[in-house]
Parts: structure tokens; sequence; C-alpha cells
């Protein structure tokens, strides 16, 4: 069935311990209410399950409902760049509703990034390419909608929303 | 649902309230059918704004995306112009879900189209297809995967 393609390798963003044996990938738009919804969910897992678990964040920006949502991905990569992308990602989904380039410059600044340097990279066609990249396996892995959640590598299908993933992650560790 | 190998059905149905379109004027394109069952479900990335997404995904495959429901023409006007749609959807309003019907996607309980996705090649044959259960939007993997097999079987063929 649905299945994470490709798996988690070092193109990813990895948050946690490298090492755990339980894989939770989410696939998310920066613009998308489901999403910033999601992130305080998942931020408490990841303090819930602490070294038990590895997080992923792909990009899936529906850039034709969301405007901002591709070039806020962007942000977060070029952080990225200077070893800031968490930071880059919590703050953009903090302050979702503002994410026009200004913003996202503002933003930066505030997390401390050396700000000529995260202009230039947002216009870096690298990065550019790497969030397609993360859309297109997004595509092939069937997601079908913003946030879309892999558990080891297999599609969550359940509700997130209601503490059902916590508990799925804690099966599957089980 | 209509077996693979099977000539598509010609239909011709309104793409906008004073435009319609015919099937066998997109010979020599692949050409994805989307039949779903509502416009305006109220979730962000439903199915046809996530395939909206994809289209040039699907262009690279020589293929062209048709969203068909049993919603009036104005109604697909309006959710189009909202999630500002780069694909046709056509308007299967009267006879009601006639064209559902002969592609066997239709359901007569609710009224509405099922939730059916078919390939047709270039020459108009079906050559996938998948139904999924109503609640369920299928993605575009199963549609990526069909339109990349038919290409690869070409460049053997060739």
């Amino acid at each position: 069935m649905t299945q994470l393609k490709p798996l988690i390798n070092s193109n990813d963003h990895l948050f946690g311990n490298p090492a755990a044996s339980l894989e939770l990938v989410e696939y998310g738009d920066y613009e998308c209410p489901h999403c910033r919804r999601a992130y305080p969910i998942v931020k408490a897992i990841k303090e819930i399950l602490g070294p038990e678990l590895k997080f992923v964040f792909r990009n899936f920006p529906l850039s034709n409902i969301h405007p901002h949502a591709f070039m806020a991905a962007v942000a977060t990569e070029a952080a990225g760049l200077q070893g800031r992308f968490w930071e880059m990602h919590d703050i953009v989904f903090e302050n979702q509703k503002n994410l026009e380039v200004d913003n996202l410059l503002l933003l930066a600044s505030n997390i401390g990034l050396d700000i000529d340097r995260f202009e230039s990279d947002l216009r870096s066609k690298a990065l550019h390419e790497k969030v397609e990249k993360d859309f297109e396996s997004g595509m092939r892995s069937g997601v079908n909608g913003t946030p879309t959640f892999f558990i080891n590598g297999r599609k969550f299908e359940g509700d997130w929303s209601r503490g059902a993933l916590l508990e799925e992650l804690r099966a599957v560790l089980a | 649902m209509l077996p693979i190998g099977t000539i598509a059905p010609n239909f011709t149905l309104h793409s906008t309230p004073d435009q319609r379109l015919t099937l066998e004027e997109l010979r020599n394109k692949k050409v994805i059918l989307a039949f779903y069952p509502a416009d305006w479900s109220p979730v962000c990335g439903n199915q046809m704004a996530l395939y909206n997404e994809m289209l040039k995904y699907f262009s690279r495959h020589n293929a062209q995306l048709i969203g068909i429901s049993v919603d009036s023409k104005w109604s697909h006007l309006a959710f189009s112009d909202q999630n500002k749609f780069g694909f046709p959807l056509l308007s299967d309003f009267e006879p009601k879900g006639e064209v559902a019907r002969l592609y066997e996607a239709y359901d007569d309980h609710t009224g509405e189209c099922r939730r059916a996705l078919y390939v047709i090649d270039e020459k108009g044959i079906v050559r996938w297809s998948y139904l999924s259960p109503v609640g369920i939007n299928p993605g575009a993997d199963g549609i990526l995967d069909a339109l990349e097999e038919l290409d690869t079987v070409k460049s053997t063929n060739q």
C-alpha cells in the first residue's frame, strides 16, 4: 500500500535521535491551517518520545491555494544551510498568517540568521529544487493532503488530531 | 468500472458555461478522468486541488487531467475560480450522471459520482482505473505510476 518513497535519507532534516528505530515523517505545508494545528501536537510527541523518535519534515506546498507556502519552505531550507532549520520551521508555523518574503526576512533575523546570506539563499536554484523534490516524493508516496504522516515508512491513515498519532507510535514501539 | 482495454466511451460535456469539451478531441493525448462526488469539500488539498498542483507532472507524460462531477457548470465555475484550477471540470448535470454511468462511476444512492479514476491512452483505450472508497482521497501515486508505465511500454516497443 502507500509506502514512503524514498525512505529517510541524508537529504532530510532530522530531529531527535538519528539511531532511533521509530521514524515519523510529516509532509506539510507552512501555510496550511491543518498543518498549523498539527504543529504543537507533533512538538508534544517529540518531547514525549524523546530519544525513542526520529522525526523528519518534508515539504508539500500547495502553491495554488497557499501562495506563500513554497517560499516559506525555501526559507526553512535556507535556514537549514545555516544550521537552523528547526528554529525556522517553528517560527514560520507560529507566524503562518504573515509569510510574505519581507516577513520571512524578519523571522530569519529574529532567530539570528546571517540575513545577507539568507536573502541570497532564498533565490538559490538548488533550494527551490529541493522543495520540489520533496513535493514529488510526496506525490509518489500517495500524499493526498496536508499534513500526511508516515510511521516507519507506512502511511498513517488515522486522525492525527485526536491523540491517535501518539498512540500508534507507541504501539509500533511496543 | 470499465475493464482495461475497453474503448473509452465518447462524451461531450460543458467545461465552462459557454464551452463544451468532447473526449475525442483529446486523441493523441493521454487523458486522466477523475470522477469525484462534489465540489466544495471542506478540506485543504481536496482531491482536485491536490491534482491541480501536479499538472506539470501530468503534462510531462502528455496527459490531460479532467475532473467530472454532477455539479452544475456554475458551481464548477466558482469552485474552479476559487481554487485557481488549471484544468477543466466537466459538468455531468443533464441528464444527470449520464457520463458517470457510462464509466460505471455513478452512485445511485447518493446521486453523485463515485471517486473513480481512469487513465486513457492516446488512442482512446482505457489503460488503468481505480475506484477509491468515497471518503478517501486516493492521491496521485497510482495515476503517476500508470502514466510512467505507459511511457515505458511505448519506448520499449519503439
